[in-house]
């Protein structure tokens, strides 16, 4: 292998073997070490893998938390969301602008700290939260703004002025709840690991995918697709190697569940990867992690450790000489889309993460073209579960097209914010009682995905045959700005549009602006009509289920809240969107002119 | 009917074709017309434009990466269908800048062709107004990243038919832009006017040089025949 002259380089690409594919981890080794990837850097990595510049740059650029150009020795991004914002993040933001010097997007002229908003970060139940660089902080305070800072600087060694290497640096506020308000069969028992597992491999692999169709699981991530179906399908797939993924993407703002589980039940997350391997035949898994849930990966690596010493991983697991099993773990790099299993898929390949088209499906041609089954982090842990204490027990519980029981991230306007694991069918008053929020004004079920629902309809239940959802759950209270929240989910469609197909790339930047116009006012009756079919084209005609779901919350919120848009109309038939009084200010600049004051 | 064969119906026209084709190749083969931008029929559909988009079976699905199945039932001249292709057509007018009157390309320009037969007049969303620089450094080949509607027909074609990857993206999102491979511009790619990348742009952003306004205005490509004509015109040719 040639060498690219930089050391660290050279080691990095060695690590991965040259391959092409685990661009990603090269990547983020980079970035790590230099706070970015410099162009010359990135020359050397093509050179080192073997691929072109552009191939490098197309992903590089393509993710959030890489940057291209130098930034401050730390990286400080704060969390805007809808919940976050309710609990002061603004303020948050304005001290840590305060006492940087600096707005949010900018680096500190000391180069202490580059500042960032970011998307939903898996903390909805202690916001205010920020990640600096990999540790989260949370219940965050304008207050502990300056100990922060003070505990970032301290870090720097003064004599190379570099963070002193080896340790993190303790950080005030850097604490994470798990929060489990409410523990069903999922969450509670402590297991013995690998129960599942021995359970499983007392049975033939198609046995193992009988038991599964038996409990009626169906996929946890939201959509609902039956898990044995899905796995039938992928031991259906052309012969030769399987890959089993697990999807810890978990990115739709308000959810936290999966954080619970790899935080504290990491061991059932990895007995049904393991169970799915020997049901599909895959010698080995690899779990997609988002970037935001990096501060878990030592953790992790110690369960999987701790796994390997046990005989839970590596060859002949539990003693069972035909069966050997490895578990990757792949860190992402600050994309919502990669959360969609065949964008995950190409970013799992080293690549921007763009879906596919489909056909043809991940079962059959996915991961480096071979049949995958792709399972959400919960779904997993149910496969655990059903294998330890039957498919019966499991079926028992919920409705009969959901069965089992649901974990509910809720957030928002509640006294007690966190996850409630609660049976499938349960409706929306039910968990609102729980949370003690009975009076919500509304709720955004499923995230900014989802929809909303008013009042009306809190007698609907949870479930795949009424409101599916993947968990999140955002209460908010009958005094907030409808308008605003629903513009909120507008900006985040726009900011994590993958950009492939045009209906979603242009469409969303324009319902944000668009829906800028209405809550500030700007719009008229004509307006609010253009608006909704715009809506209904990038809803129509999207590639993925980003776009496609991208306008629900304003068409969810336009049939339920009518009064809201109303009341913000503006009466005129037409208002001009541009400030003819600021255009010919500007222009008169250009010109070089001295405009009449009074005329403006 | 032969082994391989099925048939679909488009719009009540029952239509026969080979397994394996995508439905938008074998509707061009048969004479009719799906309104299309990024498909180029030499190339690996992309299926980023959602022009070709039909309702087939009930569902929403883009004809060009959707390939046939025996039965199929396919709406695609609908008012529906052509609403939101108009609509696609004017976010693409809207994302970049398209001064058609003074531009190279005009009346062989796919872009404005297509806004022509869907009905456009002006744009109804705001224009975004992007800057880019355009990129001059290569001696044959004029690079004008404000005219790009990100079909990426010359990234498959530099990819495949040429063996080159002298294109790929940059960003995401609405910001998400043409990269050239490399760091000194295209005149310091393996790109060559010959290449069959230089030849696949729908619009004026991959422009010859020295080759504009070799056809007069008002004697191109489209300005005689609207687009997609050739196509139906196979169908209305007595079979052969
Ligand atoms: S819908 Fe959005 S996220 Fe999905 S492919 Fe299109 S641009 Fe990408
Ligand atoms: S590229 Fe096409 S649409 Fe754009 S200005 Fe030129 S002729 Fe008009
Ligand atoms: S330069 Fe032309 S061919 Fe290439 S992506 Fe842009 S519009 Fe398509
Ligand atoms: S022609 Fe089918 S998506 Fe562009």
């Amino acid at each position: 292998m040639a060498s690219t002259g930089d050391a660290f380089l050279d080691e990095q690409i060695a690590l991965v073997g040259a391959d092409r594919g685990r661009l990603m981890d090269v990547l983020r080794a980079v970035q790590t070490r230099y706070g970015h990837v410099s162009d010359a850097s990135a020359s050397a990595i093509a050179a080192g893998l073997g691929m072109h510049v552009g191939d490098v740059i197309d992903a590089l650029s393509f993710y959030a938390f890489f940057s291209r150009v130098p930034a401050g020795r730390f990286q400080i991004r704060l969390s805007r969301t809808p919940i976050s914002r309710i609990h002061g993040a603004d303020a948050v933001a304005h001290a840590f602008c305060q006492a940087l010097g600096i707005a949010m997007g900018e680096t500190s002229p000391d180069g202490l700290v580059t500042l960032n908003w970011t998307s939903d970060i898996g903390m909805a139940d202690q916001e205010p939260a920020a990640l600096v660089d990999d540790v989260v902080v949370t219940a965050l305070t304008p207050e502990v703004v300056p100990a922060i800072l003070a505990a970032l600087r301290a870090a720097i060694d003064a004599s190379t002025g570099i963070p002193s290497p080896g340790n993190r640096v303790p950080l005030p506020h850097a604490r994470v709840h798990p929060n489990v308000i409410q523990a069903g069969p999922l969450l509670s028992r402590a297991a013995r690991r690998g129960d599942g597992i021995r359970a499983a491999l007392l049975l033939p692999p198609e046995q193992v995918v009988a038991r599964i169709a038996a409990a009626r699981l169906r996929g946890r991530g939201g959509a609902g697709f039956p898990t044995a179906l899905k796995w039938r399908l992928c031991r259906n797939g052309p012969d030769g190697e399987r890959h089993i993924i697990c999807n810890a993407d978990e990115g739709e703002p308000g959810t936290f569940k999966d954080r619970v589980l790899l935080s504290d039940f990491a061991d059932l997350v990895f007995d049904g990867m393991t169970i799915a391997g020997y049901a599909l035949g895959a010698p080995s898994g690899v779990m997609y992690l988002r970037a935001e849930y990096a501060w878990m990966l030592p953790a992790l690596h110690d369960v999987l450790a701790a796994r390997r010493r046990l005989g839970l991983l590596g060859g002949a697991i539990c003693g069972h000489d035909a069966f050997g099993f490895e578990i990757r773990i792949q860190s992402g790099a600050g994309a919502y889309i990669c959360g969609e299993e065949s964008a995950l898929i190409e970013s799992l390949e080293g690549k921007r993460g763009a879906p596919r088209d489909r056909p043809p499906f991940p079962t059959e041609h996915g991961y480096r073209d071979r049949p995958t089954a792709v399972n959400n982090v919960e779904t997993l842990a149910c496969v655990a579960r059903i294998m330890e204490n039957g498919p019966e027990t499991f079926a028992a519980l919920g409705t009969r097209e959901s069965t089992g029981t649901k974990l509910m991230s809720l957030s928002g306007d509640c006294p007690h914010p966190g996850l409630y694991e609660v049976p499938f069918g349960i409706t929306l008053n039910g968990l609102l009682d729980l949370a003690g929020a009975p009076d919500a004004g509304f709720v955004q079920v499923g995230g900014p995905s989802g929809r909303s629902v008013a009042p009306k309809d809190f007698g609907r239940r949870l479930a795949y045959e009424d409101l599916s959802t993947g968990g999140s759950i955002m209460i908010f209270g009958p005094d907030r700005d409808v308008l605003d929240i629903v513009l909120q989910f507008a900006e985040f469609f726009a900011d994590e549009s993958c950009g492939w197909c045009t209906p979603c790339r242009v469409g969303t930047a324009l319902l944000r602006d668009q829906m800028a116009h209405v809550a500030a006012g700007r719009a008229t009756l004509r307006d609010i009509g253009a608006l909704e079919s715009l809506a209904g084209t990038v809803a129509r005609t999207s590639r993925c289920g980003l776009g496609q779901t991208a306008p629900n919350p304003i068409l969810s919120t336009m049939r339920d809240f009518p009064e809201r848009y109303e009341a913000r109309l503006h009466a005129a038939d037409f208002v001009s969107k541009i400030d003819l009084v600021a255009a010919q200010r500007e222009s008169a600049a250009l010109q070089g002119r001295h405009p009449v004051e009074e005329l403006f | 009917m032969p082994l391989g064969t099925l048939q679909f119906t488009i719009d009540g026209i029952t239509v026969q074709t080979q397994e394996g084709q995508s439905l938008i190749a074998a509707c061009d083969a048969a004479g009719l017309y799906i309104p299309r931008l990024c498909y180029h029929p030499d190339l690996r559909p992309a299926g980023n434009c959602r022009v070709c988009t039909c309702r087939i079976d009930g569902h929403q699905a883009a004809a060009c990466v959707t390939p046939v199945r025996d039965g199929m039932v396919v709406e695609n001249d609908t008012p529906q269908l052509n609403a939101d292709r108009l609509a696609l057509i004017e976010m693409m007018f809207v994302e970049g800048n398209h001064p058609c009157p003074y531009c190279v390309a005009s009346g062989d320009c796919e872009l404005q062709a297509l806004g022509y037969r869907l009905g456009m007049t002006a744009p109804v969303y705001p224009f975004f107004w992007p800057r880019h620089e355009i990129d001059a450094s290569h001696p044959d080949i004029f690079l004008d990243r404000e005219r790009c509607i990100a079909c990426s027909r010359c990234i498959e074609a530099s990819r495949m038919p040429d063996g080159k990857s002298v294109f790929s993206y940059e960003g995401r999102g609405i910001a998400m832009h043409l990269h050239v491979d490399g760091w000194g511009g295209l005149g310091a790619t393996q790109m060559a006017a010959i290449d069959k990348a230089a030849h696949v742009c729908p619009v004026a952003c991959i422009v010859i040089r020295r080759d504009g306004y070799r056809i007069p205005n008002g004697q191109r490509r489209f300005d005689k025949t609207p687009i997609g004509t050739d196509i139906e015109a196979r169908r209305k040719a007595p079979p052969s």
